[in-house]
């Protein structure tokens, strides 16, 4: 399918966020941003859902916290019940308050580890991946807009697009 | 003008807040003046506590008779009013001394999402020059043996404890006194001098105070982390001199620090449901809300830590601190580990929540609900030991100290205009979004 998108090249961020909320108000579509770093308050201004990141964190760290129990349930209290500091292994309430800080570690590293690991699926990166940075110079220093331009008029976009204080504005024509 | 007019409006919402407050100090003070002067002679004070039970009736007035004869339970019972003073004294001169430290933190990280609330920070802190006299004013009282709070300035008991006699190089009554006061006084000469800056940014906005400020809450810093962990030993730990725990003095801040930020917020959010907070967004009770749910992670933090390592150890001297308080206070000890941990962690896990006044309220009475319980379960079980409740003399030293809190707090409020002016960070905190 042919497309057609306009990259607008901004050199300030709150000048892109600016020119985000301008863009979204005259109806125009915005393809993807290219930022040198994380823009506070970008993905509202491009009215993104909200993230459910949190909410697979939370079930991770829950996850992270039974696998610790039952580990922990396990190793010290089925399978080699040990007298450590006068307090025979008998059962696994009673020695609870020596198994939390694994629960708390385990619970935290399954929460983080999966939860960047389930990032980077959700965001189709891998080793060895090539970037996608239309133009190297948002690796730096620029912040780059890709705006849909298949059935508009290029010339008021362009124009438009200038006003919103771009610095830099191609047409991209994927035939 | 403007400033005037808002002072007045402000004085009248209140006014009846403190009405009510008055009727609750009167019927407080009332109860205090009955009990308290039946302490003096020992012979009637034992009556005194007994209608005092018997209001109550039921089975604790029976308990209460039961154990006339036993002295023991006598001392524990004439304790009982005191300790519970002690305790609600305490606990809201924590909370005016945890809003300080955080006040001072503001300043000292040029925090830029906060002045917006320097003058409710600023509020709440007045209540440390007449909370601080009351907590030494009860403990000048002990010192005189008028009651039999810290057993170590006794000098029978410790003519005949080993343990205490080794320790009067530091707990003797003259230096506790010394030490006390010098913590006040430089508490509130700090929170003079800081207050009196921010004032004068207001006046002229000459940045020099603001540095000023800056230097002022580094080393009010230092000087806290310092006095506040020699006081909780002091005035908390030595109530039970055998024990000891180095961890001591950080439970104590904890403590008042979550409930300092959590004070902060519902005046905020209070403040703000009548209309005079309209530059307080969304996104600083989101923050305040985020402290809240942080701080309360850090005390169970150390509130388990302390309890593993001495749970673990089981070192006689050291264990039976949790040991009177998991067998006489067991609902207590571990219902406020649920209350301050478990209850914030699940209300507030959740982003939008934080922003949801009325939950952050909730949980917020919660939350003080919970570390005046940890306050009460610091001190009582050293003062009274079992036979303790919460009964007339703990609410109502409740009421009182809750009720002077209120009022010296919006009393101050009414002070100085609500917003600061002149703080370099004013624009980006009025603007502050998340």
């Amino acid at each position: 399918m042919a497309s057609k998108v306009v990259h607008a090249i901004y050199n300030d961020d709150d000048l892109l966020l600016q020119a985000v909320k301008q863009v979204r108000e005259a109806h125009y579509h915005i393809g993807e941003i290219y930022t040198p770093f994380p823009v506070h308050g970008l993905d509202k201004a491009m009215g993104l859902a909200p993230t459910r990141l949190a909410i697979t964190s939370f079930l991770y760290g829950l996850v992270g916290l039974t696998v610790a129990v039952l580990m922990m349930n396990f190793i010290m209290i089925e399978d080699w019940p040990q007298d450590i500091g006068g307090k025979p292994s008998f059962s696994f309430l009673q020695n609870m308050p020596a198994f939390v800080p694994i629960m708390f570690e385990l619970t935290v590293f399954f929460a983080a580890h999966l939860m960047v690991i389930t990032f980077y699926m959700r965001s189709k990166l891998w080793p060895f991946k090539q970037a996608e940075n239309p133009d190297v110079r948002t690796t730096d220093d620029l912040f780059l807009m890709e705006v849909e331009a298949s059935n508009l008029n290029v010339e008021d976009l362009t124009d438009f697009l200038y006003n919103t204080g771009a610095s830099e504005i191609r047409l991209i024509d994927n035939k | 003008m403007i400033v005037g007019a808002l002072g007045l409006v402000i004085g009248f919402i209140q006014a009846p807040s403190t009405v009510d407050e008055v009727k609750e100090m009167m019927a407080a003070e009332a109860h205090h003046g009955n009990s308290h002067g039946a302490e003096e002679v020992e012979a009637k004070a034992e009556h005194g506590m007994m209608t005092d039970t018997a209001k109550r009736g039921g089975e604790h007035a029976e308990a209460g008779h039961d154990q006339e004869h036993l002295e023991h339970t006598l001392h524990q019972l004439q304790n009982k009013p005191w300790a519970a003073t002690y305790v609600a004294a305490f606990f809201f001169f924590m909370i005016s001394l945890g809003v300080l430290a955080f006040y001072a933190v503001q300043y000292a990280a040029q925090a830029g999402w906060s002045p917006v609330l320097f003058r409710v920070m600023e509020a709440i802190t007045a209540y440390l020059v007449p909370g601080g006299i009351i907590v030494f004013v009860i403990l000048v009282i002990s010192t005189l043996h008028l009651n039999h709070l810290f057993i170590w300035m006794d000098p029978e008991v410790v003519a005949h404890d080993e343990i205490i006699q080794n320790k009067t190089g530091f707990l003797n009554v003259p230096f506790f006194l010394i030490r006390a006061a010098v913590y006040l006084g430089g508490w509130f000469v700090f929170r003079h001098f800081l207050i009196k800056n921010s004032r004068r940014l207001d006046e002229n906005g000459d940045l020099a105070f603001y540095k000023k400020n800056f230097k002022l809450a580094a080393g009010f810093l230092v000087f806290f982390i310092v006095t506040e962990s020699l006081m909780s030993w002091d005035w908390i730990m030595s109530l039970d001199p055998h024990w000891f725990s180095t961890l001591f003095g950080w439970y104590v801040f904890a403590s008042m620090f979550v409930s300092g930020i959590t004070v902060i917020a519902m005046v905020s959010i209070y403040l703000k449901s009548r209309g005079y907070l309209p530059f307080v967004n969304d996104s600083h009770i989101h923050d305040l809300a985020k402290f809240m749910f942080g701080i309360s992670i850090f005390w169970t933090y150390l509130w388990f830590s302390q309890f593993m390592l001495i749970w673990y150890s089981n070192i006689p001297e050291e264990v039976v601190y949790f040991i009177s308080r998991i067998e006489n206070y067991p609902l207590l000890f571990f219902g406020m580990v649920a209350l301050n941990f478990i209850f914030p962690v699940l209300m507030l896990m959740n982003s939008d929540y934080k922003r949801v006044n009325w939950f952050v309220i909730l949980t917020g009475i919660v939350i003080l609900c919970g570390h005046y319980l940890d306050v009460f379960v610091m001190i009582m079980p050293s003062t009274v030991g079992e036979s303790w409740f919460i009964g007339l003399p703990e609410i109502s030293a409740i009421l009182l100290f809750g009720g002077l809190f209120a009022f010296v707090v919006f009393n101050a409020l009414t002070k100085a205009p609500l917003l600061v002016k002149g703080n370099p960070f004013l624009k980006e905190s009025e603007h502050y979004h998340y």
